[in-house]
């Protein structure tokens, strides 16, 4: 894959966004969704939810290198959280 | 008797395959050329998130996207409602109507480029029709020096070309209403904007979503007319995000910064069209389409 330039990092990050869909995929399988309101104000799925968190999270990473010189690590352990959150609350 | 299987999904395969191959790959090597810096092949560094930081703290960068929403949202805000407008002033059915369909569709049939050009002539004050006609009426009107008229061109342009989508989606909603939902609101005495409220605006809100959307994602990606009527100027007052990306990317060859630019770029896409689609898909506001005893 080197012609493509691919680097470890990306790989990883795709490999764990392809892992989230897949364990998604299986979790409806076995448990469908079913669609609620929480936290946020609108009706969601649980697909709905992890979409939101992974929007959510490129936005606050965004955010985060815009404006801090703080390591962007802090930012992804919020991200796990509110994305937790999001997914049990939202 | 055979169960129900599932095995149909695997009609699905090769569109998949198409999809992965044209669409969702090219994505991930942008994201994965946005977090290096490629100078050829073999020689390549990874940056991390370096490109991102430095667009994000690029001002050009941020006029641009501001000036992206500003042109977005001003364009909607015009196009939209004069299309409904439009397309309810035009006759239900009636010989002129195909003559007034094909007039309408005649903007939507010129190439971008050529609205461009069409435009960069109609508009200059020197032998222009527009520009002299708006100069003779006491304006001191110049599309190429002034920023405020350079956007009121831009804009005039886009309404020009765009607006018959508008008119003719809608259209085509309203003459799937049925006329006895007519004739229900003339007996409850009902008023032109009760009618178009209660009857019309329930059972056009999917095509108008598919109208707003189509606009709103045609708009935020605007490059070849501003391109050929102002070329981004004056300065870079109409330079929009495809604009500045093409001169990164295009121009000066930074893969690297203009792939973190386009992952930005598509993030804010994503973001405004999902916004948009959930808030008028989910809305429970307005009367039920269904509902008949709405009125």
């Amino acid at each position: 894959m080197a012609w493509m330039a691919w680097t470890l990092p990306t790989a990883l990050f795709f490999a764990a966004i392809a892992a989230g869909l897949v364990a998604m995929t299986v979790f409806e399988l076995v448990r469908p969704t079913i669609p609620r309101r929480g936290l946020l104000p609108l009706v969601t799925s649980r697909g709905d939810r992890f979409f939101i968190s992974l929007l959510v999270s490129a936005f606050i990473h965004a955010g985060w290198l815009g404006i801090t010189e703080l390591p962007v690590y802090m930012a992804s352990i919020g991200c796990l959280v509110l994305g937790g959150l999001l997914m049990r609350f939202g | 008797m055979q169960a129900n299987t599932n095995k149909a999904w695997l009609g699905v395969l090769p569109v998949v395959l198409l999809v992965a191959f044209s669409a969702v790959i090219p994505l991930m090597t942008v994201v994965n050329y946005s977090v290096q810096d490629i100078f050829d092949v073999q020689t390549r560094v990874f940056v991390g998130f370096d490109w991102y930081r430095e667009t994000l703290r690029d001002p050009r960068f941020v006029d641009a996207l501001l000036r992206q929403i500003l042109f977005s949202s001003l364009i909607l805000v015009i196009e939209i409602p004069l299309g409904i407008v439009l397309a309810r002033g035009l006759p239900r059915e009636g010989r002129l109507l195909p003559l007034l369909l094909v007039l309408l569709a005649v903007p939507l049939l010129i190439p971008w480029n050529v609205v461009g050009m069409i435009w960069q002539i109609f508009a200059r004050p020197d032998i222009g029709l527009l520009g002299a006609a708006v100069n003779a009426a006491g304006f001191d009107y110049n599309f190429t020096g002034v920023v405020t008229d350079a956007w009121v061109t831009l804009i005039a342009m886009d309404v020009w070309h765009w607006t018959s989508l508008v008119t003719l989606l809608t259209f085509a909603g309203l003459t799937a209403i049925p006329g006895a939902c007519y004739q229900a609101a003339m007996l409850d005495d009902a008023s032109r904007w009760q009618v178009f409220w209660y009857v019309e605006f329930p059972r056009i809100r999917s095509v108008l979503v598919i109208a707003v959307l189509l606009r709103l994602m045609d708009s935020l990606m605007i490059y070849t007319e501003p391109f050929v009527l102002t070329g981004g100027g004056p300065g870079n007052a109409t330079t929009f995000l495809s604009q500045y990306l093409t001169s990164m990317a295009v121009g000066q060859f930074d893969v690297g910064p203009a792939a973190a630019f386009s992952v930005l770029y598509f993030l804010v896409i994503l973001l405004l069209c999902w916004l948009f689609y959930t808030s008028v898909m989910g809305s429970s506001k307005g009367p039920d389409p269904y509902d008949e005893d709405g009125l």
